[in-house]
Order: structure tokens, then C-alpha cells, then sequence
């Protein structure tokens, strides 16, 4: 296959989604604003008040298209797609190592040690590029403790101690994530990490670039023939994608923190975008969320050299190959499972 | 694969109309208009086949013509004046 698979956002308020043909057009106030063959896409994302008429939910559905409905800031309503398809064997054996505490602390394990070495990574760099030394020495104070952390991953052997260790070393991280902001300092400096609702600029640019990520990792699961919602360091919760939760976690700073900080730090998002609500709740206006989207589709894009397959590959690729190696190591082709490391 | 499609459809017999407006939505189906009669797609090897023989089924070989341009993976294209199309395999976002 040779064309590269798009997803379509749909942002404006009021806006509908019909089927013409083999093609999906979006209608803003009467008027087609783009039309896209049913073949380029993968999935549609309709944020808040947009309309998808049942003739477009049909040719999603026969063309093996996901349709997602969401909120404005991006939490997941509703989910519309074809039937499961997939190994019911490989589902089985997933539900299984999920009940079983070994399997879930080796799993925890190698999850939460990817996460913490791309996060060091990101801290290292930012550090690199700082020209302050005061920054400098916090970041580089940081990223020492996350690495003096990854070891201690080893002795752990059920998932509960991995959480922990893994909390004590996101609140590290995110004291030091201020840091890494250079520009308006002020507006952006996260206080640590506040969700539900999110209380501050920064919180709420990555809890809406989380969501997007939570969304391409529940198709990549679902793509590898995985349940999303059977997670092993993320514990059931209805409504919880907790295996795509978990696929998350190396991702995390690799597509969404070092994306929010580059959208800062270069101004493409703006202080005056964000919304504050009552009670202290922030949240992004249209302009904000198209533009973030649309940074963030661009970083899809970009290529880099996976690391055992040796191979170049779209970061927005990754969360799907990964979903086929957690799929390898359930069926015991891999001892154990491997997350995605990037050097950078 | 990016595929550029180009055609012209006599429309001085009776059919002719009809037969111009089945080819045109044959390449919507696939691609993007981004001149009059002239269309790009960005297809894989299935949908390349059905546009092609659907193309081929819809003409008339007396009259019309169709004209397929492959693209290579770097071409580079500028557009001036009015109606720049989407880049389909860019940013999604309305």
C-alpha cells in the first residue's frame, strides 16, 4: 500500500459531513469546504457540534474508516467503526497474561522504562538547547533522576510498584518541565500536571494532544487485532482504553510534550488562544485547536529510524508497529515486550 | 502512487454530457479536481485499477481521450490564482 493514510478533523462549529460518491465533503454554512476520497483516509475525528449524515457513516464503515465523535477538548464520546475483525486467539491470550500478576509487572515494567528514557531524552535536549544555566542545571538535575530510576525498574515485579516508581518520577519530570519552556514563561509553565480540568495553558495544550494520541493508539491496538480496553499497567474501567493507555506511555513525550513545547516556544500558539472557564478550567479556542491539529498531523509525518527494525518510518507509524511487537510478545515471539526508544 | 488524470469529453452528440459527468465523478471518486478536466489522485494499486477501468468503461473511444501523467514520489507543483486545491495527503483539518 502506497498511500499514506490521513485522518480528517473536523473543527468548525456546525459543520457537516456527507457522503458524495465514493467521498466524504465537509459543509460549512452550505458551502463543500474539501472533498477527500473515502480510500486516503484511516479515521475522522468530529470535535463538538459537527453533524456526520448516516449516507457518511455508512461509506465509512464499508471502506473500514473509524468515525469518532469528541468533545471540543477532545475527550471520546462515541466511536463508530466496523466490526472487530482480528485473532479472537490473540484477544484470549491478552485477556489471560492481564490476570496474571507476573505478566502484567514484566509488561509494566518495559512500558514505563521506555517512557522514562524518551522523557530523559526530551529533558536532555531541551537542556542542550537552553541557554540558561540556571535551566540547564534543573534539567539536567531531572534527566539524572529519571536515569538513576530505570534500573530500579528491574527488581520491580508487580505492576504496583512500577506505578509508583513511575509517579515519583512524573513528578520530577513535570517540576522540570517548566524549564523547557522559553518563551512566555509566564503563561506556560505547567503547575505539575492538572487534568479534569485541565488549570493551566500548558495543561490543557497536552491533555488535548493526549487525547489525539489516546485515539491513534486505540486504532493501532485495534489494527493489531488487540483489545484496547485490556490494559496491564492501566487497570480496567469501563469506558477505559486501557491498553491503548498503555501503548501511550513511550509516546508521550515523543508526540505530544516535545510537540507542546515547540508550539510554544516558536509562538505558534498563543496565550490569548486559551479560554478561561469557571472554576478555573482552561481550555483552547477553534484557531488554537486547528492549529495544534494541524502541527501535530506535521509531526506524524516526520521520519525517523526505529531502532531495532532499522528501518525509516513516520513517528505516527510507531504506535501501530508497537501494537504488532506487544502482539508478538502475547503470542511468545518476543520474551519480552520492547518499547520504542528513540535517540534524539 | 500520484496519478494525473486528464481527459476531454466530446459533448457535441447526445450522450456526450452524460458521459462527461460519469468520467468527471469517476475521478473525484479518486482524486482531486484541480482544473476543469484535470484531476489528481493519490491511489495504491486497487484503486488505481478501479479508477482506470471505470475511466476506460465510462469514455468513448471515438470521440473522448484520457490521458494518464505518473507522478514520482518528489514532483513539485506551484499553483497560482484562484482555487488552490488541498493538499489531500497533508493536515486534515475543517
Amino acid at each position: 500500500m502506497d498511500v499514506q493514510l490521513n485522518t480528517l478533523y473536523i473543527v468548525t462549529r456546525g459543520a457537516t459531513v456527507r457522503r458524495d460518491h465514493l467521498t466524504l465533503q465537509v459543509v460549512v454554512e452550505q458551502q463543500a469546504r474539501l472533498t477527500v476520497p473515502i480510500h486516503q483516509l484511516e479515521s475522522v475525528a468530529a470535535f463538538g457540534g459537527v453533524h456526520v449524515t448516516p449516507g457518511a457513516m455508512g461509506l465509512c464503515a464499508e471502506s473500514g474508516v473509524a468515525v469518532n465523535f469528541l468533545t471540543e477538548s477532545g475527550r471520546l464520546v462515541a466511536r463508530v467503526d466496523a466490526p472487530s475483525s482480528g485473532n479472537v486467539l490473540l484477544r484470549r491470550e491478552q485477556f489471560r497474561r492481564a490476570d496474571d500478576p507476573g505478566a502484567r509487572g514484566s509488561v509494566a515494567r518495559c512500558l514505563i522504562a521506555g517512557k522514562l528514557h524518551n522523557c530523559r531524552n526530551l529533558l536532555l535536549r531541551a537542556g542542550r538547547e537552553s541557554g540558561d544555566a540556571a535551566d540547564q542545571g534543573t534539567l539536567s538535575g531531572a534527566a539524572g533522576h529519571l536515569a538513576g530510576a530505570i534500573p530500579n525498574l528491574e527488581a520491580d515485579t508487580d505492576a504496583d510498584t512500577v506505578r509508583g516508581r513511575e509517579g515519583d518520577a512524573a513528578r520530577v519530570y513535570f517540576a522540570a518541565f517548566g524549564a523547557m519552556v522559553r518563551v512566555g514563561r509566564g503563561e506556560f509553565t505547567p503547575n505539575g500536571r492538572t487534568r479534569r480540568p485541565p488549570l493551566d495553558r500548558m495543561n490543557a495544550l497536552l491533555s488535548f494532544l493526549y487525547a489525539l494520541l489516546t485515539h491513534d493508539c486505540t486504532a493501532a491496538c485495534a489494527a493489531a487485532g488487540l483489545d484496547p480496553s485490556v490494559g496491564f499497567l492501566h487497570v480496567d474501567r469501563p469506558g477505559r482504553p486501557g491498553l491503548a493507555l498503555d501503548l501511550m506511555e513511550e509516546f508521550r513525550p515523543l508526540l505530544a510534550d516535545r510537540l507542546a513545547l515547540a508550539l510554544v516556544n516558536r509562538q505558534q500558539v498563543k496565550a490569548s488562544g486559551f479560554e478561561f472557564r469557571e472554576g478555573g478550567a482552561v481550555s483552547m479556542d477553534e484557531a488554537t485547536r486547528k492549529a495544534v491539529l494541524t502541527a501535530y498531523q506535521q509531526r506524524k509525518r516526520e521520519e525517523v529510524t526505529h531502532p531495532y527494525l532499522d528501518q525509516k518510518v513516520p513517528l505516527g507509524r510507531l504506535p501501530f508497529l508497537q501494537a504488532r511487537v506487544f502482539a508478538r510478545h502475547l503470542r511468545g515471539d518476543l520474551p519480552s515486550y520492547l518499547p520504542c526508544v528513540l535517540k534524539n | 502512487m500520484k496519478v494525473l488524470v486528464v481527459y476531454d469529453v466530446s459533448t457535441s452528440d447526445s450522450n456526450g454530457p452524460r458521459r462527461l459527468r460519469r468520467v468527471a465523478q469517476a475521478c473525484q471518486d479518486f482524486g482531486q479536481r484541480v482544473q476543469k478536466s484535470v484531476f489528481e489522485c493519490s491511489v495504491g494499486e486497487t484503486e488505481w485499477v478501479r479508477l482506470r477501468t471505470r475511466l476506460l468503461a465510462e469514455m468513448d473511444e471515438r470521440r473522448d481521450s484520457v490521458r494518464f501523467y505518473f507522478l514520482e514520489a518528489d514532483v513539485r507543483v506551484e499553483h497560482h490564482g484562484a482555487g488552490e486545491p488541498w493538499n489531500l495527503d497533508g493536515p486534515l483539518v475543517v
